[in-house]
């Protein structure tokens, strides 16, 4: 393995509401090397669009990064001044969002937004600026880009605004790139063509990319790695073929055969009985143990990552493993 | 765009047409029009000569007619009280009134815009409850006790400004204006103020609603995300978004603030058509009154009309629908 | 009916509980509902508060015009607010000028509320052409400015109370039509006028007895701020001679009285009518801010 590019150390960040704190990410550990696909795996409300806020440093109020660190090419991003850390942000650092219809200024002309990303990290005259962009644009597959730097968003197609999007966010070459479900609202045969897009870039500029989705499918083929996060925690991290296909953690279990997949066609689909706690009222302990099947009264302490089998952290007290042994 | 532009005039047209029924019926059928377009001074044989010459023996459609023939030759009666024809007075008195709107429009957005920004970036600050509890008085208040309130302080306890009149005018081309002259200035802040503080309250709640608005879109995320400075983010993306509502808004108040200016010029003894309007009801000066009914109702539709336009021009998303 | 009128009889008691107890939950709303009760108790019963009559020429005193506030007055009482150029109390003449300001305020509100209502009710039922028809005269009535359309009025008509009362109402139906159509337009989809439709109830037992009571509370919300919105254009329009004769004045006409002498330091015949005036619209404005809290569906939870 190579140096990592990032390493989250412990990361909590907690949301200080009227109602009471809401511990959104609590205790999140991993690592991503140059080049590398993390994906981050979770269901709506499972923390981890708020870890990739915190590791770009945009959580909002009440929100606030309460404890760990963000090592970024050593340096601590959680302890960084606001100055420098804009400095980073959208050039070494870059992200892209879930909703392409939602990402792009409605009232300002693509060559607005693009010439002034570029010129935000680079001192360079606005037409070499604009040259940028336009170059920037052909490479994420957009047709005439000349042309389409003077329209409007909403002359787009939702697939094209978000290759303007990841257009963007590679302006400057990030040595990280957060992608926060770009494909969740898209069709199906745009997604591919994305993901491909997206990889194919982030192999060429070395970039690590962290993939943030709920769709276990989507991360397959892609990641190196998987987290799986469930109520602000990651419950099981590893290599991704050996997560999906000997999963660990019962959680991660659960999630997989939620999946209809072909080869188990016919077979009744599985799914995780109850819902996704309130962050606000966590049940003590592990905070699966209400939907569990294996919990029983050890759950109700806290479960400290282990490693049950080999280049896997789990945190439960009950992995599969103990099954098949 | 051209259908959109014709349907759009065609119903301004007939909005105008309504109303000069409308004013043609509460002069001419309402009210006697013997009484309203003749002198009380006329003697029997004088109003037996007005009454052929205004064809008021003629029956009632022709008289419509004969009064729009009229009002669309500039002829819609002569004052009682000066002698000259009510629209040249209206005509003469329009830039004080003008002036006045304008000027309050624009304080409007100087004054509602950064406070409503204020308000929308801080909102739980003091400085921001303060800013939304001025806004609730600035709604609520009569204007025309607001501009007593304003003269008892600036004018008579603090002597630091004038309350009457229009000061020294300048004059540009042809007309006189009193923004071109420092004394004029001095007697223009007050009754724009006081115009301009109920526009002030709807432009700073929209630019606050606006701002709490736009602030959680993904877009102003996005944005932040590049790494751009806040002041871009905030002028630039945040605020571009609001404006085109804000200055819709604005400039359909125009047209209020012009009838609202009523209230003020006459609290200001500002000589505009306000003022010429009030002092035309109180001394039943009849054919002035109409011409300024007539002469707002156009000049409400006009700007209703440029800035529907505006708008299509602002709103990149509207431009390109009326456009396909 | 009878079997479903039993549950809404036993439910009704609570949302009204709820409705007040969540009115009571703001002490500014309180404060200003407390208030308005107050002030409107003093106008009632001004007859019996105040020392004299204000509209009575024959009880003014010329020779006590323009007294500061505590002066003792020729009869033997005080004039505790001072008097104005004619030698009227202005405390009488505030609580007689409430009398019409608060009179033709609320009595405008109610013609219109009535009035607008069936015509948005009536828009709502019929739909189609009629409705666009009344949709259409509504849209224009808001696009012109309450002021130019009192000015249009009241130049047409003359001056006189009755003819500010049917400025006001001109001014103000088309608020109620506009928001009794939207709301009941919502209610008209519901199941519940679709099952009386099926029973073959008469078209005015469906509106009246169905329709309505669901558009009560937005109704209540625009009701309390066209009152205030009323009383503000009375004054205004008295203000500029328009409204009220000279002879009752309301507090707009006592504040124009008082105007002239205001430059020469005699503030209180403008500043207590003034204030007045004030206090009045601000605390219904503040009733009916919590009003549309507490009534604003959207709010709740």
């Amino acid at each position: 393995m190579t140096t990592p590019t990032l390493e989250v150390r412990n990361l909590r960040t907690h949301f200080f509401t009227r109602a009471g704190v809401v511990k959104a990410v609590d205790d999140v550990s991993f690592t991503i090397a140059s080049g590398r696909v993390l994906g981050l795996v979770g269901e709506s409300g499972s923390g981890k669009t708020v870890t990739g806020f915190s590791i770009i440093g945009l959580v909002d109020p009440p929100g606030r990064i309460a404890g760990g660190a963000i090592l970024y090419q050593g340096q601590d991003l959680a302890k960084l001044p606001e100055r420098e850390m804009r400095a980073l942000r959208g050039n070494r650092i870059a992200m892209i969002f879930q909703d392409p219809m939602m990402t792009l200024n409605p009232v300002l002309r693509i060559d607005t937004q693009m010439i002034e990303a570029v010129q935000a990290h680079a001192k360079v005259s606005h037409a070499e600026a604009r040259t940028r962009a336009r170059d920037a644009l052909g490479m994420v597959g957009i047709p005439s880009p000349d042309e389409r730097l003077q329209a409007y968003p909403h002359q787009f197609s939702g697939g094209m605004r978000q290759r303007v999007a990841i257009a963007i966010a590679l302006l400057h070459h990030p040595d990280l790139l957060i992608a926060d479900e770009p494909t969740t609202a898209l069709d199906v045969t745009i997604q591919a063509q994305i993901l491909a897009e997206v990889q194919k870039l982030a192999v060429n500029y070395g970039t690590a990319l962290i993939w943030i989705t709920h769709d276990l499918s989507v991360i397959a083929g892609l990641a190196d790695e998987i987290a799986v996060m469930y109520a602000g925690r990651i419950v099981e991290t590893g290599a991704a073929d050996a997560v999906l296909d000997r999963p660990v953690h019962p959680y991660t279990h659960g999630l997989i055969g939620s999946v209809p997949s072909r080869n188990r066609r016919g077979e009744k689909l599985r799914q995780i009985p109850g819902t996704t706690p309130s962050l606000l009222r966590l049940p003590p302990g592990c905070a699966f143990r209400t939907r569990c099947p294996r919990a029983d009264a050890a759950c109700e302490q806290e479960p400290l990552p282990s490693q049950p089998v080999p280049e896997r952290t789990v945190r439960c007290f009950h992995p599969l493993v103990a099954v098949a042994a | 765009m051209t259908t959109w532009l014709i349907r759009r005039l065609i119903q301004a047209l007939f909005v105008v047409l309504a109303m000069s029924v409308i004013v043609f019926i509460g002069v001419h059928v309402i009210g006697n029009p013997v009484d309203i377009l003749i002198s009380p001074e006329a003697d029997q044989a004088e109003r037996a000569r007005i009454i052929a010459a205004l064809g008021l023996d003629q029956p009632l459609w022709k008289q419509y007619l004969l009064f729009v023939n009229d009002a669309l030759h500039g002829n819609l009666g002569r004052s009682f009280v000066f002698n000259e024809p009510a629209l040249l007075l209206i005509a003469q008195r329009m830039p004080a009134t003008m002036e006045l709107a304008v000027t309050a429009v624009l304080m409007s957005i100087l004054f509602g815009i950064p406070l409503g920004l204020y308000a929308g970036l801080y909102p739980e600050g003091a400085v921001a409850r303060t800013i939304m509890a001025g806004s609730i008085l600035g709604f609520s208040l009569p204007t025309f006790w607001v501009g007593l309130m304003l003269i008892m302080v600036f004018a008579v306890q603090l002597g630091w400004l004038p309350s009457t009149g229009r000061g020294t005018t300048a004059e540009l081309f042809g007309i006189q204006w009193s923004f071109l002259t420092l004394d004029g200035l001095r007697h223009l802040v007050l009754p724009a103020l006081n115009l301009s503080l109920f526009n002030i309250s709807l432009v700073l709640r929209l630019t606050r609603a606006g701002v709490r608005e736009t602030l959680p879109m993904d877009f102003v995320k996005f944005a932040r995300a590049k790494g751009l400075t806040p002041a871009r983010v905030i002028f630039v993306h945040v605020l571009k978004n609001i404006m085109i509502p804000v200055v819709t808004v604005v400039g359909l108040e125009l047209g209020s603030t012009i009838a609202f200016a009523v209230v003020t010029e006459s609290v200001f003894a500002w000589p505009g058509m306000g003022k010429l309007i009030i002092d035309s009801i109180n001394v039943l000066d009849r054919p002035v009154i109409v011409a300024y009914l007539m002469m707002i109702v156009l000049l409400f539709v006009t700007i209703n009309l440029v800035v529907d336009l505006l708008y299509t021009v602002l709103d990149p998303r509207v431009r390109l629908e009326a456009k396909g | 009916m009878s079997t479903t009128a039993l549950p809404v009889v036993a439910r009704e008691e609570t949302p009204f509980r709820r409705f007040v107890a969540e009115f009571a939950a703001s002490r500014v709303a309180l404060a200003a509902l407390v208030l308005f009760v107050l002030i409107g108790l003093a106008a009632i019963f001004a007859p019996f508060i105040v020392p004299q009559n204000p509209y009575d020429l024959a009880q003014l005193d010329i020779m006590d015009g323009r007294l500061p506030p505590g002066s003792a007055s020729a009869a033997g009482y005080t004039y505790i607010l001072g008097t104005d150029d004619q030698g009227r109390d202005m405390f009488s003449g505030i609580l007689y000028g409430l009398r019409i300001s608060l009179g033709v305020g609320v009595g405008s509100a109610l013609i219109a509320c009535v009035f607008g209502t069936a015509l948005g009710l009536f828009a709502a039922y019929a739909g189609g052409r009629t409705d666009a028809a009344i949709m259409r005269l509504v849209d224009l009535q808001l696009s012109f400015p309450s002021i130019l359309v009192a000015l249009m009025i009241l130049a047409m008509l003359g001056k006189g109370v009755m003819n500010v009362v049917l400025a006001l109402v001109i001014v103000e139906w088309a608020y109620y039509t506009r928001t009794v159509r939207a709301s009941a337009l919502v209610e008209r989809r519901r199941e519940y006028i679709e099952a009386a439709e099926c029973l073959a109830l008469p078209k005015h037992r469906i509106m009246f007895r169905h329709l309505l009571p669901n558009c009560l509370p937005p109704l209540i919300v625009i009701g309390t701020q066209q009152v205030a919105r009323a009383i503000a254009l009375e004054a205004t329009l008295s203000f500029l001679g328009l409204g009220v004769p000279i002879t009752e004045p309301s507090l707009g006409l006592l504040i124009a009285n008082g105007y002239q002498y205001m430059l020469s330091g005699k503030y209180w015949i403008s500043f207590y009518p003034g204030i007045a005036l004030l206090v009045t619209i601000v605390a219904i404005n503040l009733v009916g801010d919590q009003l549309r809290d507490v009534l604003n569906p959207r709010l709740q939870r």
